[in-house]
């Protein structure tokens, strides 16, 4: 007997009488001698509570929690310890997909709320309940581009999207069959002149950018937008939604999607997951859209309730037809995420950004101020900025490791560049001992 | 208690908060110093709201919900077991959760093992080589694993095989996830037993076969007991068979994917291994391969030297499916499961979740119309009601159901029949709570028959009733600016 099987001998015994068998053997009498497993599986023995923890406890101990200075498309924000508590509340936690709208109000109203969030973040008119993750969301983004095209079966992608962004573009471009080029970069950001004439042959689906870039420099996307839709491409932004709240918005570019992680929205680091992918785009691209979608309506007696809806471009009704395979999502990150705008509100999440530049801004100065760095790009940036050192940068960052730091990340491509991060939780005197580590250094 | 009916914007007032930041004392270093055209307008309308505010509007919107924990899902395909309370414990521990995806692996070596060891143990339940649990949920998992089959194939320089064979009876995301790897789909019939007709397989299967996606048991409950011989067929022709691992749980203890001959599989682990469900994620779809397959697994890879535990690319590598490691903080849960059950225990789920299924199944064949008789795996399925006459559909008995307080069954899924009822009572599920259900679903079918009107209006009593669906899909109303009353 086992704490999670609630069943006696006397009931297995009674319930085999009434199936009318005489073992829980004959359960499996049809499947084929040669594939039986009749063997003890060569796993750990059964742990108590206390051995999983002191388990989990001695791993834990293999790990080094590190002051982050690192981003890179995830961000070490403030977590409001209201969020975790509500989001455990059972009713959430272990509720199945609202396909019974009926017991399922609260999936389906914070979803609701979601939706509604992210479209004032992103400037946009739709939303879907959630993707994996960024990355998955913006190859999303691209075989939406795709579906809405027809004809055409090329995409093409900035050479300054985060370099795991593309990664996972490029996987699904090449087994779905999408050619995928690339816009070279100039000078930190997407060279809009090679962009031009990319698209001139009007052969693109879709062009895909974003800001803050590879290197956190917020990019200029004027005339993109007019550009791509005399063209008949679409317009695919990857935006921070947490950086939304203090710059222009992909709906304000005039993108037709925008996508990405809603990780910077307070959401633990938790080693790359669970996070939250999100995709918006303008209304009349709302029934190319993936995944699930809520909707408001009435019940029989004109109560206001939510619903999933336009569930004729989902894989359970369309199968192969559908706009996609996503079925489970990300939904209790969602959730997460909702609650965090909540609280965070109008102001807050204002706040958010303008400690984070002020922080930035201070420790780049402070960096460049050493002689030992300079800005690989002199451009503006939010909370996360490129530079290079003339320091041994492997070196560099693990004698900052080993003083409990991550100093940023390496630039990939680059021996040199560092791409560092600081958000509203770092504060001056993190910031003035890193940057007095840095001075002994080399 | 009062039905909660507000959404959050409903509630805001001008000048609340609900957050505190630290001070920062950084000197002139303003936002406004950024471009005016870098810029936003005007600034979202978020709601403002004190904590208070937020957390009273979040308990009564979750008691709208039912889950897990307010009482029992016979929910076919979707093994609604239990979700344990020291796996939420565990995954929460800060030692994991303020993990940087990018620290080195010298400060991460906890994390990596815990999920080397996970890999481990699937691919020992599985009876395959090795496993990667990069992918975030079931359907990810089944791209991932076409994508590594696709990629098998190209490798080889077998470039012709570009065609997948989907039984009918499929989960909808077998086609759905195949499409989006580009292959076509190739379907084959079940016989009227609800098993795959080899003998129309076999026509099928030629050089231009990728491979076949199973699932085993079926969606029908039903053990597919001709695999040994289907997965000759499939490997004779020079193509793979995948396992949708989405019905594994009957077999825990009993037999392995790898033992039938499939080389490549996912897990839900969100089903099999007692994660949350969440409201529809996060799951975790974990892909494992058979040893000729080991090469090809996405980006990164957890692996062992001696005993440091670290990442790796390929150079043989399908790709990246995921920006880091996927849905780290399920992989924890479900290590915490499989460590707490432990080898003793993980062999018995299989067989009670079966013994659940055909109790039920024998204490209702009477009421309902059984299609397909004898021994069930973990689920089967009703064709409705075997009175027909009352006019009561397959979704009337759901919706009567939650009155009663039960989540309803999977319904109109699979496809063979009309009016599906899919029925799966894990094994975590006790015998008093089978048969108060039993008794539920067998007083549903009187009211069918003494006050069908009473059952066709049904529910009830729950928070909202029948909605009106036909109007918001005709005209959505998808965010809070175009809702106007």
């Amino acid at each position: 007997m086992y704490k999670y099987f609630p069943h006696t001998e006397s009931d297995i015994a009674e319930m085999l009488e009434r199936i009318g068998v005489s073992s829980l053997d004959d359960l499996y009498a049809e499947i084929p001698e040669g594939i039986r497993f009749d063997k003890d599986y060569n796993l750990k023995k059964s742990m108590s509570e206390d051995e999983v923890r002191s388990y989990f406890k001695e791993l834990g101990r293999l790990n080094h929690p590190l002051i982050s200075f690192a981003g890179g498309g995830a961000y070490d924000h403030y977590a409001p310890s209201v969020i975790g508590q509500l989001i455990a509340r059972s009713e959430y936690l272990t509720a199945y997909t609202p396909y019974q709208p009926e017991i399922s109000q609260g999936t389906l109203q914070y979803i609701f709320e979601f939706q509604s969030m992210m479209c004032e973040l992103t400037g946009m008119e739709c939303c879907n309940a959630s993707m994996y993750d960024g990355a998955t969301a913006t190859a999303e983004a691209m075989l939406m581009a795709i579906a809405h095209a027809k004809k055409r079966n090329k995409v093409i992608i900035s050479r300054t999207v985060n370099e795991r962004v593309v990664a996972v573009v490029e996987t699904y471009a090449r087994f779905h069959g999408v050619e995928l080029g690339f816009i070279p970069e100039k000078e930190g950001v997407t060279d809009k002149e090679a962009l031009a004439q990319l698209i001139e042959a009007d052969d693109v689906a879709g062009v895909i950018v974003s800001s803050p870039n590879r290197y956190g420099i917020i990019e200029d996307f004027t005339g993109v937008a007019d550009n791509a839709h005399a063209h008949k491409t679409l317009f695919i932004v990857n935006a921070d939604p947490s950086a939304l709240a203090v710059l222009k918005t992909p709906g304000e570019w005039g993108a037709d999607i925008a996508c990405g992680d809603g990780q910077s929205l307070g959401m633990p680091l938790n080693f790359g997951g669970p996070y939250v992918g999100y995709l918006a785009a303008k209304r009349d691209l709302v029934r190319k859209l993936p995944g699930r979608i809520v909707g408001a309506t009435k019940d029989v007696d004109g109560k206001r309730a939510f619903v999933l809806t336009l569930q004729a471009r989902e894989q359970h009704i369309r199968r192969q037809k559908a706009n996609s395979n996503i079925c489970s999502n990300q939904s209790l990150m969602a959730l997460y995420v909702t609650i965090y705008m909540a609280l965070m509100g109008k102001r807050g999440l204002q706040e958010v950004n303008e400690k984070s530049y002020a922080g930035a801004h201070y420790l780049c100065d402070k960096l460049l101020a050493t002689g030992k760095f300079s800005l690989c790009f002199d451009k503006p940036f939010l909370k996360e900025f490129a530079v290079k050192t003339t320091l041994n940068r492997e070196n560099l960052l693990k004698h900052l490791e080993e003083k409990g730091f991550l100093a940023g990340i390496p630039v990939e491509g680059t021996d040199d560049a560092i791409l560092f991060c600081v958000t509203e939780k770092r504060t001056r005197e993190e910031i003035d001992n890193l940057v007095s580590l840095i001075e002994q250094e080399g | 208690m009062k039905y909660y009916n507000k959404l959050i914007f409903e509630i805001s007032k001008p000048g609340r908060i609900g957050y505190s930041l630290p001070q920062s004392d950084f000197g002139n270093y303003s936002l406004t110093d950024l471009p005016r055209s870098l810029r936003r307008e005007a600034p979202a309308e978020l709601p403002e709201v004190s904590e208070l505010d937020v957390v009273r509007h979040y308990t009564n919107v979750s008691n709208k919900n039912f889950g897990v924990e307010t009482g029992f899902y016979p929910l076919g395909s979707c093994t609604m077991k239990y979700n344990p309370k020291i796996n939420e414990e565990m995954a929460a521990l800060p030692a994991f959760t303020t993990l940087h995806p990018c620290q080195s692996e010298e400060s991460v070596q906890g994390a990596l093992r815990l999920y080397y060891e996970l890999a481990q143990a699937l691919a020992e339940i599985s009876g395959l080589a090795e496993f990667t649990l990069n992918p975030f949920a079931g359907a990810h998992g089944e791209l991932t694993g076409l994508m590594l089959m696709r990629q098998y194939h190209i490798k080889r320089g077998d470039l012709k095989r570009t065609k997948v064979i989907v039984p009918d009876s499929a989960h909808g995301t077998n086609p759905a996830s195949a499409a989006v790897c580009g292959l076509e789909i190739v379907e084959v019939p079940s016989t009227p037993e609800g098993t795959i007709d080899v003998a129309k397989l076999e026509p099928l299967l030629d050089d231009t076969i990728a491979g076949i996606m199973m699932t085993n048991p079926n969606t029908l409950g039903i053990f597919e007991k001709e695999i040994p011989q289907i997965a000759k067929l499939v490997h004779g022709c020079g193509g793979l068979l995948y396992y949708d691992g989405a019905n594994l749980n009957p077999l825990l203890g009993r037999c392995r994917p790898g033992d039938m001959g499939f080389d490549i599989m996912h897990i839900n682990l969100h089903k099999t291994f007692s994660t949350p469900h969440g409201g529809g994620g996060p799951g975790s779809g974990p892909v494992g391969v058979a040893a000729a397959l080991v090469d090809y697994l996405p980006r990164p890879r957890v692996v062992k030297h001696g005993d440091r535990y670290a990442v790796e690319g390929g150079k043989d590598s399908m790709g990246s499916i995921s920006g880091f490691f996927g849905n780290f903080g399920v992989m924890m849960r479900a290590y915490a499961y499989i460590l707490s059950l432990g080898k003793e225990n993980l062999k018995h789920v299989g067989e009670l979740a079966t013994l659940n299924a055909n109790y039920v199944k024998e204490s209702l064949k009477d009421c309902y119309y059984l299609p397909i008789e004898g021994i069930c795996k973990h689920e089967f399925v009703f064709d409705g009601l075997l009175d027909k006459s009352t006019g009561v559909t397959t979704l009337d008995v759901a919706k009567r159901l939650l009155d009663y307080g039960y989540h309803a069954p999977t319904i109109y899924f699979p496809l063979l029949f009309h009016q599906s009822i899919m029925i799966e009572p894990t094994e975590t599920e006790s015998k008093e709570t089978l048969d108060e259900f039993i008794e539920v679903m067998r007083t549903v079918a009187r009211e069918a028959i003494d006050d069908p009107e009473m059952v066709k209006s049904a529910p009830h009593v729950t928070p909202v009733r029948r909605l009106d669906e036909t109007t918001a899909a005709k005209n959505p109303i998808l965010r809070f600016k175009d809702l106007n009353n």
